[in-house]
C-alpha cells in the first residue's frame, strides 16, 4: 500500500513531500516514544505513527531512516519541522483520528507491524 | 579528520544537528549505511543526553581511515552510578525530556547496543565523558 492510499483511509492530509506519495509503506511502527525508535534496526518502508509532533520527532527518524511519517490528533506541525523533513525527503501525514484508531484502520487493511 | 562542535544543555531545538551534520559527512565519504546508522544514532543519542542532563558540552569527531570516534565531553551533575544507568528503564529525566520522546532509561544501553567499543567516564558535579568507537570495516 502507498502512504497515499494510507492518508485516504485514515482521512489525513499529506502536509509535506507531496511528490513522495507512491512510497510503499511495508511496514508501521507506533510509538511516542523517540528512544524505542531508535531502536529499530531495519526502517525500509517503515511508516511511524506517532503523537509526538516536535523536532526531535523528525530527528529521530532522520537518524533511524524513517521517510514516513503520520501524526495523530491533528497536532500542530511547525514551520522548523517541515524544513527538516523536506530536507531529508520525508512525507508527513497529519490525520485528526487517534493513535488507536489510526493504528486499528491500518493493521485491519493488512499493514504488519514490525514487531 | 577531526571536528569539534558546542552543544548548550537545555537547547533543544538544536538537539541534534551535531549527529545530522557528522550523519552527511559519513554519507558523503561513503561509508557504508548500516554503519552511518549506528554510528548517529549512538552519537545522537549522547547528544540529547547532553542536551537533557549537562549545563554544556563538546563534541569531538575524529574520522580515520578504518573508524570513527567520538569524544563527548560535558560540564554537568555526573552519573552517580553508571552501573544502573545502563540498565535499561532507569533514568533521572525530567518531565521537559519526556515530552520531547527520550527519557525512559534506553538512551545509555542504546549508544552500547550500537557502538563497537563504549567508554564512560564520569565524575559526580563535573560532568561526563563518553567516548564511543565504530568501525568501518567489520
Amino acid at each position: 500500500m502507498t502512504i497515499e492510499e494510507v492518508a485516504a483511509l485514515v482521512q489525513g492530509e499529506i502536509v509535506c513531500g507531496d511528490s513522495f506519495k507512491g512510497r510503499e509503506v511495508a511496514f508501521v511502527f507506533a510509538s511516542d516514544l523517540m528512544s524505542d525508535v531508535l531502536t529499530i534496526r531495519d526502517t525500509d518502508n517503515l511508516l511511524l505513527l506517532t503523537g509526538l509532533s516536535n523536532l526531535q520527532s523528525i530527528r529521530t527518524c532522520e537518524m533511524s531512516d524513517i521517510q514516513m511519517i503520520v501524526v495523530v490528533r491533528d497536532k500542530a506541525v511547525t514551520d522548523e519541522m517541515l524544513e527538516l523533513a523536506e530536507e531529508n525527503d520525508m512525507i508527513i501525514v497529519k490525520t485528526k483520528y487517534s493513535m488507536y484508531k489510526t493504528a486499528g484502520i491500518l493493521y485491519g487493511a493488512g499493514i504488519p507491524p514490525i514487531y | 579528520m577531526d571536528f569539534t562542535y558546542h552543544v548548550e544543555g537545555g537547547d533543544f531545538t538544536n538537539a541534534g544537528s551535531t549527529s545530522s551534520e557528522v550523519k552527511r559527512m559519513l554519507k558523503k565519504l561513503g561509508v557504508s549505511p548500516d554503519i552511518v546508522k549506528r554510528t548517529v544514532v549512538a552519537l545522537y543519542e549522547a547528544e540529547v543526553n547532553i542536551v537533557a542532563h549537562a549545563y554544556r558540552g563538546d563534541i569531538n569527531v575524529d574520522l580515520e581511515e578504518d573508524k570513527i570516534r567520538i569524544v563527548l565531553a560535558d560540564e554537568g551533575p555526573g552519573i552517580p552510578n553508571v552501573e544502573w544507568a545502563m540498565q535499561k528503564g532507569n533514568s533521572t529525566a525530567s518531565p521537559k525530556v519526556r515530552e520531547m520522546g527520550f527519557g525512559a532509561g534506553m538512551g545509555l544501553p542504546n549508544i552500547q547496543n550500537n557502538s563497537d567499543e563504549l567508554h564512560i567516564q564520569t565524575e559526580v558535579g563535573k560532568g561526563t565523558t563518553i567516548e564511543l568507537v565504530n568501525y568501518f570495516n567489520k
